[in-house]
């Protein structure tokens, strides 16, 4: 047996294109640089500067110097700050859930043989496309303190006596908000858990039928569990979008009535830009980054897991 | 002489000879020679203006830049922002040192990126010479020093606006003119069945207006002349005790208020007493539904309480030149035109009372006298308090007020969110972080 081997002449290097076309590394790197140049770029950059104007006192038009904690020192006893983390975490919990469970509902019922399948479903898209400030001065208008339409029907059906208060009490204003949060975000997880049913075989239901499972059984113990690396998807994103919204509550309340419906990002809006604190309104948005960790870590280890699944308890 | 590039505007000669008007009576303060402009070659300018209220006013606007444009040749490129979003569009263009040339502002805006502006003392103080000098309380927002870092433009007065047959079938002849007196109107008026309303939400000019009247005119202060927080005190105590009297009078819902709120509300006929400035006034003019309702509106200043005279916050606007600009010379060739007073006359007239003038050389302008509902908002610029009384302008008074220290002071209170005291005591603690103690 004779063996050869393909050697470059000698005296001749291969150039760097050469090797580097060779390279398996070398390759991988060369192909995830632009990613890693757009990452850097503008999702590094951007978030590093915001966590180091976090440590500054820099004001619109004046650079700021280091201050160490003293932003977060003031947070801390700040109780609007504490009001705006109140407010989003239960913005985000109750509308999450509501998403959810009404999103789950609806894309259950979308998997089912009806007539209009496909009107219904590009249908129940119109929330999620229409413009979020467009949507949002629709709900300005329904949660009206004098013109409300809900208020007006119901007083003409001799119900209620005086217009609802939906954005002055804040009790009310901190429902008006998650509903008009709701109504908007349930087509992104309804059409998602949709796309998720669609591809949990026919004959595992079948089968199960035949066994005697009852609709609930084959609920709790095939779809949900095949639904789960869908719902952990859909739920982070869901999560992350309600948790760090801006626009809903900024037409409809600013943060009003009293700060009841400020979020940590209104709040960190209003005193970095208006109010010219960049220092304060950065940290304010960092502040955010634990909760918005905790929700990804939460779908990653909490929902992801195998054997739950898989059918298991853990 | 004018020609496309060697441009003297402003100098008496110009004004005097080709736009010459039924107001050059400005003139007659003229004491010295206005420095002369002579815009850079090739230069066009672009301004970031608030979006206006009335119409009239931005046509008069545009006519005033058209005219400059055709005698320079220097084309003026006007956007337009809601005004809420001028303040931060301005301050990004200021940070990063690029975007429009000039910036029409609002309040302390100026104050905030003092160092990013082009320093217009000469412009001020010729301007200021020749038309019988600045308001002082719009001047104070325009300088910083003795050094003007924008040109005042203006006050939006805001006056308050009733009917008057809703008044008078209230029990009251005469609208009352001190606050004790302003309280039992409006206990009336909610007794008919007409009730007053006052924004307690975020309303950015409305709902400070209110606020800064219901505390300076009980005597409180937001801080002293050093810009020491001096808002914890009787008089503050007083003021919102005050608000929480005349809270009970409202039409529910006012805590969720912004600026359009309250226009809203009268002009539906569900409020019958606001304040606002003279645009609701002409909304309902213009709707045929409201056009009998316009015949029964009346304006008047608000009442005098315990201080003793009349104050008030006023929205003022001012004009400042980026530092970043490319065009200086053009840009202040261009404010010298657009305050000749034949110019600013009819800007001023245009806007149908909404804008007060800057210059007390023009005060007699026919706006004022032309329909009696506008006399109420004729005095805002005379009569306007700054921001921040009694303290410095600046990023803290600025920043106080965009956060809705005072707003939300009222607003704890009244809704019963907060006892009096809890509240100026938060309010006192947030100023701080403001003023730095």
């Amino acid at each position: 047996m004779s063996v050869s081997t393909a050697s470059p002449p000698a005296g001749t290097k291969a150039s760097f294109f050469e090797r580097l076309s060779q390279s398996r590394n070398g390759l991988g790197l060369l192909f995830m640089l632009p990613a890693a140049l757009f990452l850097l770029c503008f999702l590094t950059y951007p978030l590093g500067l915001g966590v180091w104007l976090g440590f500054t006192d820099t004001m619109i038009g004046r650079p700021g110097i280091f201050i160490g904690l003293e932003n977060y020192e003031y947070l801390w006893h700040d109780r609007v700050f504490w009001m705006s983390v109140f407010n989003t975490v239960v913005y985000t919990a109750v509308a999450s859930v509501l998403k959810f469970v009404l999103g789950l509902w609806l894309a259950i019922i979308l998997n089912e043989h009806l007539p209009f399948k496909t009107f219904f479903r590009a249908i129940i898209l119109l929330p999620w496309v229409v413009p979020t400030v467009l949507s949002a001065l629709a709900f300005w208008w329904i949660y009206d303190s004098q013109f409300s339409i809900i208020s007006f029907v119901l007083m003409k059906a001799g119900l209620i006596s005086a217009p609802i208060n939906f954005l002055g009490d804040p009790t009310n204003a901190r429902l008006s908000v998650i509903a008009a949060n709701v109504w908007r975000g349930i087509p992104f997880v309804a059409i998602s858990l949709l796309a998720g049913l669609q591809t949990i075989p026919a004959s595992l239901h079948e089968a199960a039928a035949l066994d005697g499972a009852t609709s609930w059984q084959r609920f709790r113990s095939i779809t949900l569990p095949l639904l789960t690396p869908i719902i952990a998807v859909v739920m982070t994103f869901s999560v992350l979008f309600t948790f760090t919204d801006f626009q809903l509550i900024y037409v409809l309340t600013k943060g009003g009535p009293v700060n009841a419906t400020h979020l940590m990002a209104t709040l960190s809006f209003q005193r970095g830009i208006p109010g010219g604190a960049l220092g304060e309104g950065a940290a304010i948005a960092v502040a955010m980054v634990p909760f918005l960790l905790a929700a990804i870590l939460f779908s990653f280890f909490g929902l992801q897991r195998r054997r739950w699944q898989q059918g298991g308890s853990d | 002489m004018i020609n496309r590039r060697t441009f003297l505007a402003g100098t008496a000669g110009l004004a005097g000879t080709a736009f010459a008007g039924p107001f050059a009576g400005g003139n007659a303060f003229a004491q010295a020679a206005a420095p002369t402009y002579k815009p850079e070659e090739g230069s066009s300018l672009r301004l970031l203006r608030w979006v206006p209220f009335v119409p009239a006013e931005e046509e008069a606007w545009l006519a005033n830049t058209k005219k400059f444009t055709d005698a320079t040749g220097v084309e003026v490129r006007i956007d337009k922002e809601s005004w809420e979003d001028v303040r931060p569009k301005a301050a990004v263009a200021a940070n990063v040192g690029s975007g429009p040339d000039m910036v029409m502002s609002w309040f302390d805006d100026p104050q905030q990126y003092p160092d990013k502006l082009v320093d217009l003392t000469d412009l001020g103080t010729s301007i200021g010479q020749a038309n019988g000098g600045w308001y002082a309380g719009l001047e104070g927002y325009a300088k910083r020093g003795d050094q003007f870092i924008a040109l005042p433009l203006c006050a939006i007065g805001n006056a308050v606006v009733y009917r008057d047959s809703h008044v008078k079938a209230a029990g009251f002849s005469e609208f009352p003119k001190d606050t004790a007196g302003f309280l039992e109107l409006c206990k009336a008026m909610q007794a008919k069945g007409t009730p007053a309303g006052f924004p307690h939400g975020k309303a950015v000019g409305d709902g400070n207006n209110y606020a800064h009247w219901l505390l300076w005119s009980h005597g409180g202060q937001m801080v002293d002349e050093s810009g020491k927080v001096v808002i914890n005190s009787p008089e503050t105590l007083a003021a919102v005790k005050y608000a929480m009297e005349l809270y009970k009078t409202f039409i529910p819902g006012t805590e969720s208020w912004q600026d359009v709120n309250n226009n809203r509300a009268f002009l539906a006929g569900q409020v019958s007493l606001i304040a606002n400035g003279v645009s609701v006034y002409y909304a309902a003019l213009k709707d045929p539904a409201t056009q009998e309702m316009a015949k029964d509106m009346r304006s008047t200043n608000f009442p005098i309480g315990p201080v003793g005279k009349s104050v008030e916050l006023a929205q003022t606007s001012t004009i400042s030149v980026f530092k970043h600009t490319k065009y200086p010379e053009a840009a202040k060739a261009y404010l010298q035109f657009m305050y000749q007073p034949d110019n600013m006359n009819a800007w001023i007239q245009g806007a149908s009372a909404y804008c007060c003038q800057p210059l007390k050389g023009l005060a007699n302008n026919p706006v004022w006298t032309s329909n009696p509902i506008h006399a109420a908002y004729a005095r805002a610029s005379e009569t306007l308090r700054p921001n921040g009384y009694a303290g410095p302008l600046g990023a803290a008074s600025a920043g106080t007020m965009a956060d809705y220290v005072l707003v939300d002071m009222f607003a704890e209170a009244v809704t019963g969110q907060s006892s009096p005291e809890d509240a100026i005591a938060n309010a006192e603690r947030r100023a701080n972080r403001y003023y730095r103690v």
